[in-house]
């Protein structure tokens, strides 16, 4: 029987950021980009003590895993990234654009902590410059909602805000 | 759509908790998830390639003495010296090897070292209250640490927190993240905890607390106590993720 999940509380980051935990590939690595974005809560005001974390394949679609079935090979991709948002509630990921999936859009796994989150919220990145149509998951997101997924172009990038509550409320799944 | 060569891709399927096991987000006893819990239902995902696989964080993320929080400074900490062993498994009981497990806490007089608490509690010196290790074969990890204190915090009059030691495990897929707290036996503090008792069902909670280790004590030196953390399981079968064919 599973253990269940608690909050991280107001102090996370004692415990959880790393020096390089923003670094999903080095910062001369082809092609990187940032993933910027602001947390907000139900009142439009910034969320200063959450954590973004993100898990994705690398730029050719696979994960450094034994459970991706398609290449036994280590790839030496981390894939994983985690942030803990500022004062301002921003936070920022360096990364590779994940290749396309086996019938899906290329995306990034997202997961949000924070004090007053009881359990991590999960969402998903797609790219607006990217081919999202016929995807599996954003198909069984209501239609009118699947912007919130969608990551914007910037000069650097992309952005990726997650609006806990409220006025355009991320979409957030369960697993 | 850009899709790799053709291929049938067999996948593991994580089992979901059954309900009670983990707090709705929505709990307004805890009050700070008054603005931080989404009011949309969540969506449904299917579990694919990217939610069954996940980060497996090595032994590059760890530091020499990371798993003894009674170290690595000029002296020891105040405080009741323990000793925190378990094993991280997942909900079939197998153990899973070789995984991460971050733990954060308070002082012995409850107070974090961090900006933001201000509580007249005195900060220690010699402890930083954050730790890391990796599990063995068996799922196993072992930490040395001191016993945190109780703290007030403004969730409601008089509001105190038992005591706790904050943990962050990953399991081998994206689907098992969890970060949780550990409580240790027979807190008085129990009963006025919002963050507890958002966990619905009782069962659930007492898989909070760990359990005092008699045999994993050390004659004059520290006590023990014993905390089993269980991830999602996963489905008896596999399924066949069927392959588009439009390359």
């Amino acid at each position: 029987m599973s253990t269940p999940s608690q909050t991280v509380g107001p102090f996370l980051s004692i415990g959880l950021p790393w020096e390089d935990g923003p670094d999903v590939v080095a910062i001369d690595e082809p092609g990187a980009v940032w993933i910027r974005g602001t947390v907000f809560d139900g009142e439009g005001e910034p969320v200063p003590d959450a954590l973004v974390e993100t898990w994705q394949a690398d730029a050719e679609g696979r994960f450094d895993h034994p459970d991706d079935p398609r290449d036994a090979r280590s790839r030496d991709f981390r894939g994983f990234g985690r942030c803990p948002t500022d004062e301002h509630g921003a936070y920022g990921i360096r990364t590779v654009v994940p290749g396309a999936l086996p019938g899906q859009a290329p995306h990034i796994d997202v997961s949000v902590l924070a004090r007053g989150l009881l359990s991590r919220v999960v969402t998903r990145v797609y790219f607006e410059d990217l081919d999202n149509d016929g995807d599996p998951v954003l198909a069984v997101v209501p239609a009118e909602r699947r912007a919130t997924l969608i990551a914007k172009r910037t000069e650097d990038g992309y952005r990726f805000d997650v609006r806990l509550q409220g006025d355009g409320e991320t979409v957030f799944f369960d697993l | 759509m850009v899709t790799p060569a053709p291929q049938r891709l067999a996948l593991p399927k994580y089992r979901r908790d059954p309900d009670g096991t983990h707090p709705p987000l929505d709990s307004p006893d805890y009050r700070s998830t008054r603005l931080r819990h989404p009011k949309q239902p969540l969506v449904l995902m299917p579990q694919r390639l990217t939610e069954v696989t996940g980060p497996l964080l090595g032994p590059g993320r760890l530091g020499e003495h990371d798993n003894d929080l009674t170290r690595g400074r000029d002296g020891e900490p105040q405080g009741q010296r323990i000793i925190v062993t378990g094993r991280l498994l997942d909900g079939d009981g197998r153990p899973v090897r070789n995984s991460l497990v971050e733990i954060w806490q308070a002082n012995a007089g409850g107070r974090y070292r961090h900006i933001g608490d201000r509580w007249p509690a005195p900060l220690d010196p010699n402890f930083d209250g954050v730790g890391r290790t990796l599990t063995d074969d068996d799922g196993r990890y072992e930490f040395t640490t001191i016993k945190p204190g109780a703290y007030p915090w403004k969730n409601h009059d008089n509001a105190w927190r038992p005591a706790h030691i904050h943990f962050s495990v990953f399991g081998t897929a994206f689907t098992q993240r969890l970060v949780t707290q550990m409580y240790f036996p027979d807190d008085p503090l129990f009963a006025q905890d919002p963050i507890f008792n958002s966990v619905p069902d009782e069962k659930a909670r007492q898989r909070m607390i760990s359990r005092f280790d008699l045999d994993r004590t050390e004659e004059h030196w520290a006590l023990a106590f014993q905390f089993d953390i269980v991830l999602r399981g996963r489905e008896a079968s596999v399924f066949e993720e069927e392959e588009d064919d439009d390359e």
